[in-house]
């Protein structure tokens, strides 16, 4: 072997029911370099990281660590051969002091049997300050201590471990500038050690100042990896872009009608800065943006999920201000949230309950529900929407993704909404089924509704939208009209990305 | 694939529709057998209708709780309450009319269980299982407190028109053939409640709610069902059920008395859970309470013949509180993997 990789991989393919989310992936990582690992949303980074630390078991191919060969059944073992993670969640547990965290999941005792807090106290330390963090108190609890340090605990417990490798996913997405600096001096004393880094970040900047080499993934795949040096922020974009449109996005020109929806100066502390856009009937208008941006914390304080601190919201030109979800539904707002199961379905619950659901109410004669009113309009759903379940009463939990997702769309057809927000409509659903959901949004838009649609898929937001507006870190970055020569991929990923629209 | 699924849990369901039954036959083979001439006689099976009552009355708003993944803890002492309400009125204040003494204990036992949701939904407490527990002890100071801890009784007070629901029985002839014979009125009154609460839960707009609220409440709440509101009400109608029960007890006992609702709030809980409500949520119907209620009735009956004592009687019960829960959590663990089974 010419050169010695810290850990390889070779043509590894992860299969999931109906998709294939890597495919004959290969990534080679040196002793003591800093990897840096892009793409887009659902690239398959994450897939990556799961393999690597025994998360998932891929279907074929080979995972060599210090060039033997290494099979993960499960995360101890993949933690064993000398791999550990950084996620962006951390596994910390904030109640307990940062040495029981250090050392969880290992039991090191003296000749009593009991734990040896002496020795742990000394390990911990000792790995604190390889960190340059000397300063943080083993006692502590880590509750106490701030993002940025909390995370030096993750990495003194990944270097306790022997780690050869350490997988950082988004670091820096929660901390602030100056904990930043601190996190990336650390990074490089771990580099000194010998310690190889996968640095998988969204920010462009970071990864120039920081990795040795870059490896691009896009749809599951490995596109290129390459020394830093030769890249530039176009070459990567374009890299983790560069695909082609195919015909699968049956768009049919509309004429924009009134304004729908205004929104002024929207602001959730934390999340949304300043946002400020409005949509009209008879058009999609898009959202796009890195996942994080802000696009659904917006759609969610328009629709009062969670109440905005400041801003003003006016729909058809009437000012609103809505105390919860039912008031917005009531002026007639739709809001397909992106959590299918957790936000959008009652799983325990049958088709047509589930299709009934935001608006129950309107079936009801006298005291008691109407049930065969609400076996008509639902059969009607099943055959317009094509949901293929075998009967109205079918628990929803039993059907498939993209038909789920056509139970939350009829949901909100039968509230009679005006506008409709589709947050990741298409998300978790195979391509017929995704033409389909299309083709609704069509059927809405040419009867003058107007609908926002947040998608992290930019072939999905040029092939539909009349209107895309970026955002990043809860700012709109740009509004890009589908006229407008600025209306492609790169343009998008540009602005998604940070950067200036020539 | 999916089909065979679907086929296998439907089969698994309708098992686990009929156990209930199948149980409590084979419970009733087994005591008709062993007490020969004490189990299945008319006075014995009118006696167990009678003791059923008052859990069928309290397990139904339990079953509400449960169904959404909540749980009231506090039924067994809000029922006493609503009894020690009609003891002190009618002792203190010398109150004997029914049309006030009953709408009384029944409001005052509505107005705890909407403490209990406002606790749960305003102050935003973990679990009802804090809001309700803790209630349960200031509903039972609250009721030692205002009976001064003794035991009022309500022989020859002039208040029988209040004790008659839950004293009163009749029989049913028909040509001459004695049909029934001391039927309690309790119990009917359990079986309008469990029609009310049928069509309550399957038939209006509320009822369903309370079904989508448990089964995800925020996929509810972002289909403008106000969860919170829902939430208040179904502690709301389970104070309301602790009330009738309470008064339909006056009746029953005789008496008002702070000590005796020791099993009242784990009886309801194992009624629901033995009847195919989950702690989970989501899930659950009266009829299977109805069932649960009376396979519980069924086996106190049959200790009691046997002449097994408290003792045995709690060992027995808790044992099969226990055993409820692992099939119900079993239950689940197989639906889940039925589903996995599905996406596949």
């Amino acid at each position: 072997m010419a050169e010695q990789f810290v850990v390889e991989l070779k043509h590894v393919t992860k299969k999931f029911p109906g998709v294939v989310a890597m495919r004959d992936m290969h990534i080679q990582i040196k002793p003591g370099e800093i990897h840096g690992l892009i793409g887009e949303n659902g690239a398959g980074k994450s897939t990556l990281i799961k393999v690597l630390t025994g998360v998932y078991v891929p279907e074929e191919g080979e995972i060599y660590v210090e060039g033997r060969q290494q099979v993960f059944k499960n995360p101890v073992q993949a933690r064993e051969a000398g791999i550990a993670c950084v996620y962006q969640e951390l596994n910390i547990v904030k109640m307990l002091s940062v040495v029981d965290n250090v050392f969880m999941g290992r039991r090191i005792t003296n000749k009593f049997g009991l734990l040896d807090y002496a020795y742990m106290h000394e390990e911990a330390r000792k790995a604190l300050s390889a960190l340059g963090h000397g300063t943080i108190d083993t006692r502590m609890e880590c509750g106490k201590l701030g993002i940025g340090q909390q995370q030096m605990v993750e990495i003194a417990k990944a270097i306790t471990q022997n780690a050869k490798l350490i997988i950082m996913d988004e670091p820096t997405s929660s901390l602030g500038e100056q904990e930043v600096k601190q996190l990336m001096d650390t990074v490089r004393l771990l580099k000194d050690r010998g310690i190889a880094i996968l640095f998988v970040s969204h920010k462009l900047e970071e990864l120039f100042e920081l990795c040795d080499r870059v490896t691009v993934m896009r749809d599951g795949e490995h596109i290129l990896t390459s020394d830093i040096s030769q890249m530039t922020g176009d070459s990567l974009i374009e890299a983790m872009v560069g695909r082609t449109l195919e015909n699968q996005y049956p768009k049919i020109p509309t004429s924009r009608g009134e304004m729908a929806l205004k929104v002024e100066n929207l602001t959730q502390i934390g999340a949304i800065r300043d946002v400020s856009f409005e949509a009209y009937a008879g058009e999609i208008l898009a959202f796009a943006g890195l996942v994080g941006a802000g696009r659904t914390e917006t759609m969610r304080a328009i629709f009062a999920a969670e109440k905005p601190d400041s801003g003003k919201v006016y729909v058809k030109g009437k000012e609103v201000s809505f105390k919860n979800p039912g008031e917005a539904i009531r002026s007639g707002l739709a809001f397909l949230t992106e959590d299918r199961k957790g936000q959008g379905l009652v799983l325990s619950e049958s088709v047509k309950t589930n299709l009934i659901l935001s608006n129950i109410k309107n079936y009801r004669k006298g005291p008691l529900l109407n049930h065969q009113e609400i076996n008509k309009v639902s059969e009607d759903n099943v055959k317009t929407l094509r949901i293929k379940t075998p009967t109205i009463e079918e628990v929803v939990v039993l059907l498939s993704g993209g038909n789920q997702q056509k139970v939350v769309i009829g949901k909100w057809i039968n509230s009679d909404a005006d506008i409709y927000i589709f947050d990741e409509p298409t998300r978790g659903i195979d391509v017929g089924a995704k033409i389909e959901v299309y083709n609704v949004m069509n059927r809405l838009v040419s009867e003058g509704k107007c609908i926002i649609m947040v998608s992290s898929e930019l072939p999905e937001v040029l092939g539909m939208a009349d209107r895309v507006i970026v955002m990043r870190e809860g700012r709109i970055m740009a509004e890009i009209p589908r006229e407008s020569p600025h209306f492609n991929q790169n343009d998008i990923m540009k602005a998604a990305w940070g950067g200036e629209i020539a | 694939m999916t089909t065979a699924v679907k086929k296998r849990s439907n089969v698994g369901d309708f098992i686990m529709k009929i156990a209930p039954l199948t149980v409590l036959a084979i419970l009733y083979i087994l005591f008709s057998i062993m007490h020969q001439g004490k189990f299945m006689t008319m006075a014995n099976q009118m006696n167990i209708l009678k003791q059923t009552a008052v859990n069928c009355l309290i397990g139904a708003g339990m079953l509400l709780a449960l169904i959404t993944a909540g749980i009231d803890l506090s039924v067994g002492y809000n029922a006493i309450l609503a009894t020690c309400t009609i003891g002190v009125l009618m002792q203190n204040f010398g109150i004997t009319s029914a049309l006030i003494l009953i709408p009384v204990a029944i409001l005052v036992s509505t107005l705890a269980g909407f403490i209990n949701g406002t606790l749960l939904t305003r102050l935003d407490l973990p679990h009802p299982f804090v809001s309700t527990l803790g209630m349960k002890n200031v509903l039972w100071g609250v009721a030692l407190l205002i009976t001064s801890s003794k035991t009022i009784g309500f022989t020859n007070k002039g208040i029988d028109n209040t004790l008659w629901i839950g004293r009163a029985t009749f029989d049913v002839n028909i040509f001459g053939l004695k049909l029934l014979t001391g039927f309690p009125v309790s119990f009917i009154l359990v079986l309008v409640v469990y029609g009310f609460f049928h069509v309550f839960l399957n038939h209006t707009a509320l009822g369903r709610q309370i079904y989508c609220v448990g089964g995800n409440p925020e996929a509810a709440r972002l289909s403008g069902i106000r969860s919170k509101d829902v939430l208040t009400v179904v502690y709301m109608i389970s104070g309301f059920m602790c009330g009738v029960a309470g008064v339909v007890l006056a009746g029953r006992l005789n008496t008002a008395n702070t000590a005796s609702a020791a099993t009242y709030d784990t009886d309801a809980i194992a009624a629901c859970i033995i009847g195919g409500a989950s702690f989970r949520g989501g899930k659950g119907t009266i009829w299977g309470t109805l069932l649960g209620a009376l396979l519980i009735s069924t086996i106190r009956n049959g200790l009691n013949l046997f002449s097994a004592g408290n003792d045995i009687q709690y060992i027995v019960i808790g044992s099969v509180i226990i055993l409820a829960v692992t099939i119900d959590v079993t239950r689940n663990k197989l639906e889940a993997r039925a589903r996995k089974l599905a996406t596949v």
